[in-house]
Order: structure tokens, then C-alpha cells, then sequence
């Protein structure tokens, strides 16, 4: 328990990796296929994409932000690294060059948002169709395929004798480097901190817009890396590629326990949540499901962590419980993604004289 | 009691472990102002929400007009007669006043609203309680006591028997708070029940006919006004006799740590210069309104600042930069602790750790447990009631939550300690602890820069007393010569003192 409560798992998350290591005992039982490394290998490399950019996400959502256009900006990085290579046949050049357009996307998306004021679903909305039409000017309707192999082979070759794909250090390092931002700097509480209230953040000397800013930058950062990775999978820059991903890593990211109305959320559940869907994709499509049957799964995830928290905290409402945050049974930043509380019909009515008599 | 109109007895009510209500009784008579007094978790909104059909008791009886009173649920309980008006009204913003009085239940001719009909009860509601709004302005942009004001109408548009106030005062100038008293006052007359809740005695003692007080979710005393005076009742709502209301010890006074230049933000304050020392307690007075709130969070930098300066120590600050302010040694305790002063949802330790995070890491990680340690250190140091460190601070009582907040700024170590309106809504037991608090920062050498709106609390704890009016600087009144008529006159007589 002591362990556990160190790595940051609260009720929510820790259901969630209870389900991730149900769904692969499954998986391992209903199909010998599953739990080979050629299929692990697979789901790693199906998951990577979505990971990359959940992990940025779920801090951005946790200070209340969102951006919905993580998927048009893979898709302009992967554009600009194959127009690059084309032009310079250098893939180190072509690389820097689709980090830094995702990063640009998501600068433009941060500048949009913290210095003109507006909100980020409806920037983002904005700039999903804009820099999808980007790859659209940039590419036609010609998808750039003459990559060197030596790279593409690096998207799902394993490494040495393992089954694991390269794209695991990526994951890894950043999966890393997210949870240490998260949870062990002083950033990662500033970003709970304005999630949780805002102003609070601002009369406590914490540069919310900065952060906010930085954030957006680092998503975009991150959408180019998975574009990067995207682009060595396939092979290929198409201007259509990632169709839809910004769903998934939204609905994989609440379906984590990252509360949609910011404050709540840890790193841990967000990683078991991406795997969670990876391996139901895996497991239908080993059933013979068609690719159809899988975006049912993302849309289910969606629903199943917007619904579940409010059901839970209804039902103790029923039961009488007075639940302080809608459910939040143990300690630490995270409790469930709660919508509704117990109604107060004035805001002052939160204020005084409740609690502690 | 004859013409009793609301009777409580013997009502229990329980959260979880907690016992919020354990015995508490009420009774109000027509045309009787009651007011319900006892410091912050002695029971008073638990039993309000009861009597708003919130809450439904464990044990005990309701009795409205002779009825048993239906509780649990909000809609029966106006029906029944009893409307709330709470502290911070809840309009809609974007319609108007008439529609806000019959939101709802707007009266109707042949399916069709009768919004002329509506516009001219709403309007001679008005006449009737004398107060000058327009019925057909909308909510939005009317001060907090003009909203109570369309609350209260809304009570009478119901026709409600009985009007409980839930801390009306707490965010009104005097003037306004004249202005409350005499329409209580009316509804008095026309033989209305009226339950008064402040936390500002001399607001009790002057309205109401009787007190009734609270504590430890018990009623522990009812008596008529004209029978007792407020010794006796802060005897009671505490339990204890508190000696010294503003304890104000003798500081050294020392260097400018403030000082502020021809501070000006267009349309809100204009050139306004003035030095905190080493030591000082120094109070910055006037209606709300005149600006007060607004210059200290210029200083803070949560607001630019058109021209000044603002400096600290003898560095100028930059403008509009609070991370600037908070390591030249500037803390603002703000004004409103639930919105500006904590993450109410969040731990306590993690709310007082907030401003120190800085010096809490250690070997890169930033780790929970430093930050419960800094927090129990300082939830010792100022006597914080507290079952967990870990707990939400939304759980704390109101006093409670207005020392984390002050933990959260003492924590940071600073030079200059802003608090805008320390001890609002919060119980005089913490009240006094809080003036306390202050007068030994100020001992150990801190300056001092307190916005208040509350009088007795500006006379008794400040050396020098800063008055705003109208967004300017109208006067500087040394500790010997502050008075109450001398600040009041300051602050809104124009001309006068200057």
C-alpha cells in the first residue's frame, strides 16, 4: 500500500492498471497470439503515437486546457519531415524540422489562447482544420513515401533479441520525463494548482499563463515526435494520415482519470489507460473485429470515464455518504473525475459553518 | 410564545462522524428579527439549509405557522413560506430584474407571459421597500447589496413568511448595511419573520429583538436584545471570556520597507504615495468601492499599474509581476479566500506549501512528504484545527481556512505582509487569534499593510490609518487621533481632512 500511495496511484488509477493487467490475463487466455512478442511488439508500436501524446495532454488538461489539434499537427510534422528529406535527403535535418513544426503548432495554439484570451477547445478546433489543410497545400494529394529504410526500419524492428520495438525508448524516456514533471517538480504542482483554481494560482505568484504557454509548446513538441513516428511506421507522409488520434488520446486521458474540469489526474493512469485501449484494439482485431469495431472501443473508453465517476458519486449521494469530492477515498492529488457535487444553491453556502463542527 | 411563527426543536443532524446540529432549537414570532449568532462551525447553515430544504434532520421538530414543516426539499420549503437570502445573491446576470424576481414561475395571461404585469409587481415591490432599481435592467453589474435587495424582493414576491439572512453584511459598506437594516426593518412591520445572521455584533444588538446563539451545533442561549449586552454574548458563542479583542503589543518601529510613489491605474486609483515601516501595522480604510483592494493588488502586481512605483527594501518592482513581488518579500493574504486565497478542493498541505516549493526539493524530486512537514510546522505554529494534513481545506471551517492562508504567506518568510480584509466571516475566537498573529509579525519586525473594512478592528490594530475615497489618498490619521467619526468623515465626506 505504502508503495503504491509513493508511485502517486489513487482508487481511480489503480483501477485502471487492475484492468490493464485483467485485460492482458485475458487477452493471454483467450488467444495464444496475444501475449507472443510479435503481438506485443505490435501493440507497443499501435500504442505509441497516442502514448506520446497523452502524456503532454494530461498535463494540459489537468490546468483545464485541451487542444484538439494534436492530430493535424502530427500530421504537418510528418508533411514537413518527408517535403525535408525530399528536398535535403538528410533525415537528421528532416527530423529537426518536424519537431520544430509541431512545436510551432502548438506555440501558435498557446500564443492564440494565453495573449488573445480565448478558449482552447475553440482555438483548437480552429487550428485542427487549419493545419490539416496545411498538409493538404504542402502534400496534395501525393503522400511522400522514399524514406531511407534504415529509419523506417527503426519504427518496429525490436531491439537486440527483445520483442520491444525501438519506439519504446521514446516512450520510456518521455514517459519518464512526464511523470518526473508531473508529480516531482514544482511545475507539475503549479499545473494542479491553476487547474484547481485559477485565480488561487495567480495571487500565488504562480506564471499561469507561462505554464499554459509552455504546455501548448510542449504538445506540439510532442504531436511532432509522434509524427516523427508516425511517418517512420508508415513509411510514408500522407496529408490524411492520424485521423481521429486527437479523440483517442483525449478519451484515453479522462478514461485515466484526468478529470475533463482540470485538478485532478496522475501520469500512472494515463499510461495504464493508452495500454488498456492498445490491448482491446488488439484482442478484437485477433477476434477478427474490423477496424470499425475498434473506434467503438475508443468511443466506449470516452463514455465509460465520463459516466462511471458521475454514477459512482451518485450513488453515494443515495446511500447518504456526504462525499466530500464526490469520491475521493484515499489521499493524494487524484480522486475521482467528479462532475456534480453535492448541490449548494449559493456560493456562499460553501463557505461557513460546515465541516469541521 | 404567542404568534409563533417558526419553531425548531431538539435537531440533530450528523455528516459522517461529524455532528453538525446536536440540540439546536429556534423560535421566531411574526414581526421579530432573531439574530443567529455563533462562531464559524457552530451549526447555523447546517440548520439554515434545513430550514431551505437542503438538509433533512436526524431527529427533532420543524413547526412553520402551526404546520409541521416538510423537509428536504428546496421547491416545498419556499412554498411553505421560507426564503433564504444568501450572502452572495446568484442572479442571472443576463436577465432582467423583474425576470429574475419571478424566474420560474413568471405569471402568465392565456399561455402567453404577462410581462407587463411582471414589470409592475416587480416595480411596486420596489416602491414598497423603497428601494431604487430599475425593474427592467438587467443583474449583471449591480453591487452585491443592490443583489440582496432583488433577493429579498423575490422573498416578498413569494409572499414568504419567514426571511433568513445568511451573513448579509459581510461584503457591505456601512451605508449599504443601513440601508439592509432598514428594509429588515419593513419586513418586520408588515409582520414578517426575520432570522439575521453577522458575524458584527453591534449589527445584532441594533436590529434585532433577540439573539439566539449557537455552539458546538447546539443553541446555547436565547435572550431578548434589550436584556444583555455583547460581553455576554461573546461569552457565549465562545464558551470562554476572550480578554483582549485587538491585542496590540508595542513594535519597534524601523526602515521603509514599502513605499509606494504616485501609484495610478486610470479610472481606479490616482497618485497614491505612502511608506510601510519595519514594524508597523499600517490600515488602509474607506467604503468599498474607494479602491482599497485595487492598490494592494497593484502592489502585489496581480494588476498593472499605469505610473508609480512600487518599491520593496529599495528596489523597485515590476510592474504587474506577483513572482517579482513574492521574492522581493511582498505576501497578499486577498480578499476573497475561497476564490483568490486557496485551491479549496486541494490538501491542506499542499495549500500552505504552495508559495515554498522552491526550497522544498531535495535531490530533484519534489516530495509530498516535505510538504507535509512544512505544512504540520505551520499548522502548529498558528493553531490550526485540522483532522488530517491531508485534507481538503474546502473541509476546514471559515476561520480555519483564512489561517492556512495566512500559513501559506508566513511560510515564505516576508518583509511585507499585505492582508485584505483579514477577519471577514470568520468567528471572534479566530478573529482575535488572527489580531494577535499580526501584532507579533509586527513585533518580530514585518510591515504590515491591512485592508479593512470593519471599524473597530482598523482603531484597534493599526499605528496609522490610510483613508481612501474615490480612488485617491484622502487622509493619514496617526493612532492617537483615530476615531470612528474621524476615519468615517475622511472616507466619505469630500473634502473634509484631506
Amino acid at each position: 500500500m505504502m508503495a503504491l500511495q509513493r508511485l502517486r496511484l489513487t482508487a481511480w488509477d489503480r483501477g485502471i492498471v487492475l484492468l490493464l493487467i485483467l485485460t492482458l490475463l485475458f487477452g493471454g487466455m483467450s488467444s495464444e497470439l496475444f501475449l507472443t512478442g510479435d503481438n506485443l511488439n505490435f501493440v507497443i508500436s499501435d500504442v505509441s503515437e497516442v502514448l506520446l501524446i497523452a502524456f503532454p495532454m494530461a498535463l494540459l488538461i489537468i490546468v483545464r486546457d485541451i487542444d484538439l489539434s494534436v492530430a493535424s499537427s502530427l500530421t504537418l510534422a510528418s508533411a514537413v519531415i518527408g517535403i525535408t528529406y525530399e528536398a535535403t535527403l538528410s533525415m537528421p535535418i528532416a527530423v529537426v524540422a518536424g519537431l520544430a513544426t509541431g512545436s510551432l503548432c502548438g506555440l501558435v495554439n498557446g500564443l492564440l489562447v494565453t495573449k488573445l484570451g480565448l478558449s482552447s477547445l475553440a482555438v483548437t478546433i480552429g487550428t485542427l482544420a487549419l493545419y490539416r489543410g496545411l498538409c493538404f497545400v504542402l502534400l496534395g494529394d501525393m503522400p511522400i513515401s522514399s524514406l531511407p529504410m534504415e529509419w523506417t526500419d527503426l519504427a518496429f524492428y525490436p531491439i537486440g533479441s527483445t520483442f520491444l520495438p525501438w519506439s519504446v525508448v521514446l516512450l520510456a524516456l518521455f514517459g519518464a520525463l512526464f511523470w518526473y514533471l508531473l508529480h516531482g517538480t514544482r511545475f507539475g504542482r503549479w499545473c494542479y494548482a491553476i487547474g484547481q483554481g485559477e485565480e488561487a494560482a495567480a495571487y500565488s505568484g504562480i506564471p499561469v499563463d507561462r505554464v499554459r504557454l509552455l504546455l501548448f509548446v510542449m504538445t506540439g513538441f510532442m504531436a511532432g515526435l509522434a509524427g516523427l513516428v508516425y511517418t517512420l511506421r508508415f513509411a510514408s507522409a500522407s496529408p490524411d494520415g492520424a485521423m481521429g488520434y486527437e479523440l483517442i488520446v483525449i478519451a484515453a486521458v479522462l478514461f485515466g482519470g484526468v478529470a475533463i474540469a482540470g485538478g485532478i489526474g496522475t501520469m500512472w493512469g494515463v499510461i495504464a489507460a493508452v495500454l488498456v485501449w492498445g490491448a482491446s484494439r488488439s484482442l478484437l482485431q485477433l477476434a477478427g473485429f474490423d477496424a470499425n469495431a475498434l473506434v467503438i472501443v475508443s468511443g466506449l473508453l470516452l463514455l465509460v470515464s465520463v459516466a462511471i465517476p458521475q454514477l459512482i458519486s451518485r450513488l453515494r449521494e443515495q446511500l447518504g455518504h456526504r462525499s466530500p469530492r464526490g469520491g475521493n477515498p484515499t489521499r493524494g492529488e487524484a480522486s475521482l473525475p467528479s462532475g456534480n457535487e453535492v448541490v449548494h444553491p449559493s456560493p456562499a453556502g460553501a463557505g461557513h459553518d460546515q465541516g469541521s463542527n | 410564545m404567542a404568534g409563533n411563527l417558526l419553531s425548531v426543536e431538539g435537531a440533530y443532524k450528523r455528516f459522517g462522524g461529524v455532528h453538525a446540529l446536536a440540540g439546536a432549537s429556534l423560535e421566531v414570532s411574526a414581526g421579530e428579527i432573531v439574530g443567529l449568532l455563533g462562531e464559524n462551525g457552530a451549526g447555523k447553515s447546517t440548520l439554515v439549509k434545513t430550514l431551505a430544504g437542503l438538509h433533512s434532520l436526524d431527529a427533532g421538530t420543524i413547526t412553520l405557522q402551526g404546520r409541521p414543516f416538510s423537509q428536504g426539499n428546496p421547491r416545498s420549503a419556499r412554498e411553505q413560506g421560507i426564503a433564504v437570502i444568501y450572502q452572495e445573491p446568484s442572479l442571472f446576470p443576463d436577465l432582467s430584474l423583474a425576470e429574475n424576481v419571478f424566474v420560474g414561475r413568471q405569471p402568465t395571461t392565456g399561455g402567453r407571459v404577462d410581462w407587463r404585469g411582471m414589470v409592475s409587481q416587480t416595480q411596486g415591490l420596489f416602491d414598497g421597500l423603497g428601494i431604487d432599481l430599475n425593474p427592467l435592467r438587467p443583474a449583471r453589474g449591480l453591487s452585491i447589496a443592490d443583489q440582496q435587495m432583488v433577493e429579498i424582493v423575490k422573498a416578498l414576491s413569494i409572499d414568504a413568511s419567514l426571511i433568513i439572512m445568511d451573513e448579509p453584511s459581510a461584503a457591505l459598506s456601512a451605508a449599504e448595511v443601513a440601508q439592509l437594516m432598514t428594509v429588515a426593518r419593513r419586513l418586520k412591520d408588515q409582520g414578517r419573520g426575520v432570522v439575521y445572521i453577522s458575524h458584527r455584533l453591534d449589527e445584532v444588538t441594533e436590529l434585532c429583538d433577540s439573539v439566539t446563539v449557537m455552539r458546538d451545533g447546539a443553541t446555547v442561549a436565547t435572550a431578548a436584545v434589550a436584556q444583555i449586552d455583547t460581553t455576554q454574548i461573546v461569552r457565549w458563542m465562545v464558551g470562554r471570556e476572550i480578554t483582549e479583542m485587538f491585542p496590540k503589543f508595542d513594535a519597534e518601529v524601523g526602515d521603509v520597507v514599502l513605499s509606494v510613489k504616485g501609484l495610478t491605474r486610470a479610472g481606479v486609483f490616482h497618485d497614491i504615495s505612502f511608506d510601510v515601516r519595519r514594524g508597523e501595522i499600517v490600515a488602509l480604510a474607506g467604503l468599498v468601492g474607494a479602491g482599497r483592494s485595487e492598490v494592494v493588488r497593484a502592489i502585489f502586481g496581480i494588476d498593472h499599474h499605469d505610473s508609480g512605483t512600487v518599491s520593496v527594501s529599495g528596489s523597485v518592482l515590476r510592474n504587474g509581476s506577483p513572482s517579482a513581488a513574492m521574492s522581493a518579500g511582498v505576501a497578499l493574504v486577498p480578499e476573497d479566500r475561497r476564490l483568490q486565497g486557496l485551491f479549496m478542493p486541494a490538501a491542506i498541505s499542499r495549500n500552505i506549501a504552495m508559495t515554498v516549493l522552491a526550497r522544498l526539493r531535495s535531490r530533484l524530486l519534489l516530495r509530498g512528504i516535505s510538504e507535509r512537514r512544512v505544512a504540520t510546522d505551520w499548522a502548529g505554529r498558528l493553531q490550526l484545527k485540522y483532522a488530517n494534513i491531508e485534507d481538503p481545506v474546502e473541509r476546514l471551517s471559515g476561520g480555519n481556512q483564512q489561517k492556512v492562508v495566512l500559513a501559506k504567506w508566513l511560510a515564505t518568510d516576508p518583509a511585507l505582509l499585505i492582508v485584505d480584509e483579514p477577519t471577514r466571516g470568520i468567528d471572534v475566537g479566530t478573529k482575535a487569534e488572527v489580531h494577535r498573529l499580526l501584532s507579533e509579525q509586527a513585533v518580530r519586525g514585518l510591515a504590515v499593510l491591512m485592508v479593512s473594512s470593519d471599524l473597530p478592528e482598523v482603531l484597534g490594530m493599526a499605528d496609522r490609518v490610510l483613508v481612501m475615497r474615490e480612488g485617491r489618498l484622502v487622509a493619514e490619521i496617526a493612532r492617537a487621533d483615530a476615531t470612528q467619526e474621524s476615519v468615517m468623515t475622511a472616507a466619505t465626506i469630500s473634502g473634509a481632512l484631506a
